[in-house]
């Protein structure tokens, strides 16, 4: 648990140190959600329907910019041979690192989420919904984005790899989360499409680590 | 104790070493020796449990590597080519969150210290960035004054070093053979142990 802490509070750091990294997702994320409502002109009907998707690929899109760092620069410095020597198990200290590439990317993007959604005129309660399905999408995505990171590492070309490999994957946790929105607006509930997020998230949790410590073994040999 | 038996390591179709054998007790030290791209890294790094071996036998306190009982990773501190430093943090906390990681945490004053004896005092609170390649490599060698894992396994330790860094590393290293440490090392120069040190050449 304290090796936990410490690659959790090591990454912390880095990115204190590096803010500008930190700031382009969420900087792309404002940016692509505010792209929309300019080009296609504000007639609410129109933004209200579209909102959910558009958000949702926003922080997608946002999350998979930061993957292609989240084991890349340990990799290359040394670090990672050092955490495969730990006492603590590689899947825990890959959870930490999941877990802080979750603050630094898909926390900042579902607190903001709200904000964005002013522009396309959703109420509260959607507003609420919206940010209940990020809140447990966007680990959902830092889970199974560090899968794809993990294969792809040290491949020529890994970052294009990684999106391509990805994407297909996030298709799930896009399908659920911006239908818990819909399911809102059109008042159907949102329970269902939330559980089986939940779902999702405590499966890709609890494989999603120890995925990613058998790839990374193979990324050192 | 360390050993290995009839060891053999295949990197792309090409045979690097075969038949490697020898033992390691603890107080023991073992100087790996043979020109460049015979394999002492790949045998490190076999050891480290990063490659596998194509043949032959790595043993561990009786313990064949690979096998769910073998505490080998554990007990062993790695240093390899690259020094696992991060460019924006300070030596200080380089130092406290590499032990961290590795599952023995020290104090600020310990790592402070440790950095003190490898001649980094006045350095210790600067980004690693900014330091020389030789103030970097003392940085990562710091963990041998801080860490307490019976076996090392140092890749060219000297590297970049001045020769008081060296006579220091090389102290550091009979200090934890006194305390019933082992080490095994990789170098291409001639190191002083007083006659504590063995050698093996690698490679014909």
């Amino acid at each position: 648990m304290s090796a936990f802490m410490a690659v959790l509070q090591r990454d912390l750091q880095l990115a204190l140190r590096r803010k500008s990294e930190v700031l382009t997702a969420v900087f792309f994320f404002v940016v692509v959600a505010t792209l929309f409502p300019l080009a296609i002109g504000p007639e609410p009907e129109t933004l209200r329907k579209i909102a959910p998707g558009i958000l949702w690929v926003g922080a997608m899109l946002a999350s998979l910019l930061s993957l292609g760092r989240l084991f890349a620069p340990d990799y290359h410095d040394g670090s990672l041979e050092q955490m495969a020597l730990s006492q603590a198990p590689l899947p825990v200290l890959v959870a930490a690192k999941v877990t802080a590439h979750w603050l630094l990317s898909g926390l900042p993007l579902t607190l903001l989420s709200p904000l964005l959604a002013l522009q396309f005129g959703l109420d509260g309660p959607t507003m609420g919904v919206l940010l209940l399905s990020l809140l447990l999408g966007t680990p959902l995505l830092s889970f199974i984005g560090a899968v794809g990171a993990a294969l792809t590492l040290g491949v020529r070309g890994g970052e294009v790899l990684l999106s391509l490999l990805v994407l297909p994957l996030y298709i799930p946790a896009l399908v659920f989360g911006s239908g818990a929105v819909e399911a809102q607006q059109s008042g159907l509930g949102y329970s269902a499409h939330v559980s089986i997020l939940m779902a999702m998230l405590l499966m890709a949790g609890f494989f999603g680590p120890w995925a990613c410590a058998v790839a990374l073994r193979i990324a050192l040999e | 104790m360390l050993s290995v038996s009839n060891l053999s390591c295949v990197r792309a179709d090409h045979t690097l070493f075969s038949g490697v054998g020898f033992d390691l007790a603890p107080g023991e030290c073992l100087h790996l020796e043979g020109g460049n791209g015979v394999g002492k890294t790949s045998l490190l790094r076999i050891l480290a449990g990063f490659a596998p071996a194509a043949q032959g036998q790595v043993r561990w306190q009786g313990e064949l590597l690979g096998s769910s009982a073998c505490r080998l990773a554990q007990d062993l501190l790695y240093l390899g080519h690259q020094l696992a430093l991060k460019e924006e943090l300070n030596a200080v906390e380089n130092l406290q969150a590499g032990a961290a990681i590795a599952g023995t945490p020290v104090m600020r004053e310990a790592a402070l210290a440790a950095l003190q004896q490898l001649g980094l005092g006045s350095r210790a609170t600067l980004p690693v960035r900014v330091l020389s390649q030789g103030q970097k490599r003392r940085v990562a060698l710091a963990r041998l004054a801080v860490q307490t894992q019976p076996l090392w396994l140092l890749d060219e330790p000297f590297v970049a070093l001045d020769g008081p860094a060296q006579q220091l590393v090389v102290s550091l290293m009979q200090a934890h053979l006194a305390r019933g440490g082992m080490v095994l090392f990789t170098s291409h120069q001639p190191v002083d142990f007083g006659g504590r040190s063995r050698s093996y050449r690698l490679g014909a």
